[in-house]
């Protein structure tokens, strides 16, 4: 498997050479944490003229709500594993469309909506490891900003540098592929023996 | 107690993942488990192994002769309060009509404590911090009778292939067959505390779950749904009598960070430790 270490900000040709399968590691000040909320009120925001407070251009777009606190009168990122990416599917190629950002990372994949926005833009999702919060926080070294907090500490948009952040997985690319339906379809092509097995009628 | 569920599996579990890893050769699947171990070992350290900590369940039996049965609904909720300060915990309990999060894992209902009254002078009481991912593909059919067993495989089957990896697997089912809607859920998570290399003593149930486990597996889901060998460590089944118009199915779905911390307080307040033996 190739593998990638890239800096923030992210061109799109870095974006579009990254192929499903391929390992990603990633470095600089553009990451941040996104999940719902934050998706809901950075598209809001754009809706009403108005800027974020962050430059999404180029970024690292994280799903996870993290568990964080403060130390010495810094933020620190405890601990930091991926939340479910589908419930981003409402809003994520609007986002990609407008803010231009290169690598989503989540878990589980996303749908043929955002599949069609990574094409289009020039950006991938890559997976990382469910449930993997230590290791994750690892690789996010510094807590630039915690901004939006009235969303809760989950919902926030954090504004991190990050050092080596990964293995990060490609699972869909630039090109229309997408591990997840792989996956599905070979899953699918299944179903009649998994059936057999347990003696189900189809 | 909680900070022993949030950063140390019990050894079991560790154990299963530890196997999981030897018997891939997927190398998507290997990736993902190495991840998971290595995880583990950070955690270990005391860090939350997951930034999901879940909603916090407690399991509660208490003797009915255990001398502090009042002091002890006041004293998980101020525990549970005092964990997500300090360990730290992700606070994850939010008002469903204000959309607001009370930042300390408590509120109406919750930590929910779920009461057995036993014989006895003891109490015995299981931490039990349940992320939402895994949560969020659990579910409750009512079936018909006559859908029978192959109905409920087909449920337990047919959710596995709609959730694929959103669950974070390998994953543990936990089953729960007849009571009513609700006892089926709860039998179904109630499930989730037995040690995984338990069978059901009753062999057809038994059989059930070692068919369930084999076909899960056969599946090609794998760990994180990214394809492999591994799908689920193990299949759990409880059941209550049914009413003769229905066949109610709880399953509930448990993440590969299946954490649980169990022990036995005595009359005297002596601590006895059981997934995490000497307090660690």
């Amino acid at each position: 498997m190739p593998e990638y270490h890239l800096t923030t900000p992210i061109s799109e040709a870095d974006a579009r050479k990254l192929k499903v399968g391929d390992i990603v590691y990633v470095s600089g000040e553009h990451v941040y944490t996104a999940r719902d909320e934050a998706h809901q009120r950075a598209l809001e925001l754009l809706k009403k003229g108005e800027k974020p407070p962050v430059d999404f251009n180029g970024s690292v777009i994280y799903h996870v709500g993290p568990v964080a606190w403060k130390k010495g009168g810094k933020w620190q990122i405890v601990s930091a594993g991926p939340t479910t990416s589908t419930r981003m599917e409402l809003f994520e190629d609007e986002f990609l469309r407008k803010y231009r950002a290169r690598i989503i990372v989540g878990k589980g994949g996303m749908g043929p909506k955002t599949l069609a926005a990574l094409k289009e833009v020039g950006a991938v999702y890559c997976s990382y490891t469910g449930g993997c919060g230590a290791l994750a926080a690892k690789g996010l070294k510094e807590v630039r900003a915690y901004e939006w907090q009235d969303l809760g500490m989950p919902e926030a948009l954090w504004v991190i540098t990050a050092k080596d952040f990964g293995p990060l997985l490609v699972t869909m690319d630039s090109h229309g592929n997408s591990l997840h339906d792989e996956i599905a379809k070979k899953v699918e092509a299944k179903k009649a023996e998994v059936y057999a097995k347990l003696g189900i009628k189809p | 107690m909680l900070k022993m569920a949030v950063t140390k599996l019990p050894s079991d579990v560790e154990a299963a993942l530890r196997t999981a890893y030897e018997n891939e050769d997927d190398p998507t699947a290997k990736t993902q488990l190495s991840a998971i171990l290595s995880n583990l070992e950070i955690a270990a350290t005391g860090i939350p192994m997951c930034q999901d900590t879940g909603v916090i369940i407690y399991y509660v039996k208490v003797g009915t002769k255990f001398p502090y049965i009042d002091a002890i609904q006041e004293a998980l909720i101020s525990a549970t309060r005092k964990a997500t300060e300090q360990i730290p915990l992700r606070p994850n309990a939010v008002h469903p009509f204000k959309g607001v999060n009370s930042n300390d894992n408590t509120g109406e209902k919750i930590p929910w404590i779920n009461w057995e009254i036993v014989p006895g002078d003891s109490l015995e009481m299981t931490v039990f911090p349940k992320g939402g991912g895994s949560e969020n593909v659990s579910i409750v059919g009512m079936l018909k009778p006559g859908a029978g067993l192959a109905g409920v495989k087909k449920l337990i089957v047919d959710n596995a292939m709609k959730y694929m990896g959103e669950a974070c697997s390998p994953n543990i089912i936990g089953v729960g067959i007849g009571g009513g809607a609700d006892i089926s859920i709860k039998i179904a998570k109630q499930q989730l505390l037995r040690p995984l290399g338990d069978s059901h003593p009753e062999p057809e149930v038994s059989k059930l779950e070692k068919d369930l486990l084999d076909a899960l597996n056969a599946t090609g889901i794998g760990p994180m749904g990214l394809g492999g060998k591994t799908t689920v460590l193990a299949v759990k089944i409880g059941y209550a009598m049914r009413h003769p118009a229905s066949l109610p199915v709880g399953v509930a779905v448990q993440c590969w960070a299946a954490r649980r911390s169990t022990a036995v307080i005595s009359k005297d307040l002596k601590v006895r430790y059981l997934t995490h033996p000497g307090g660690k």
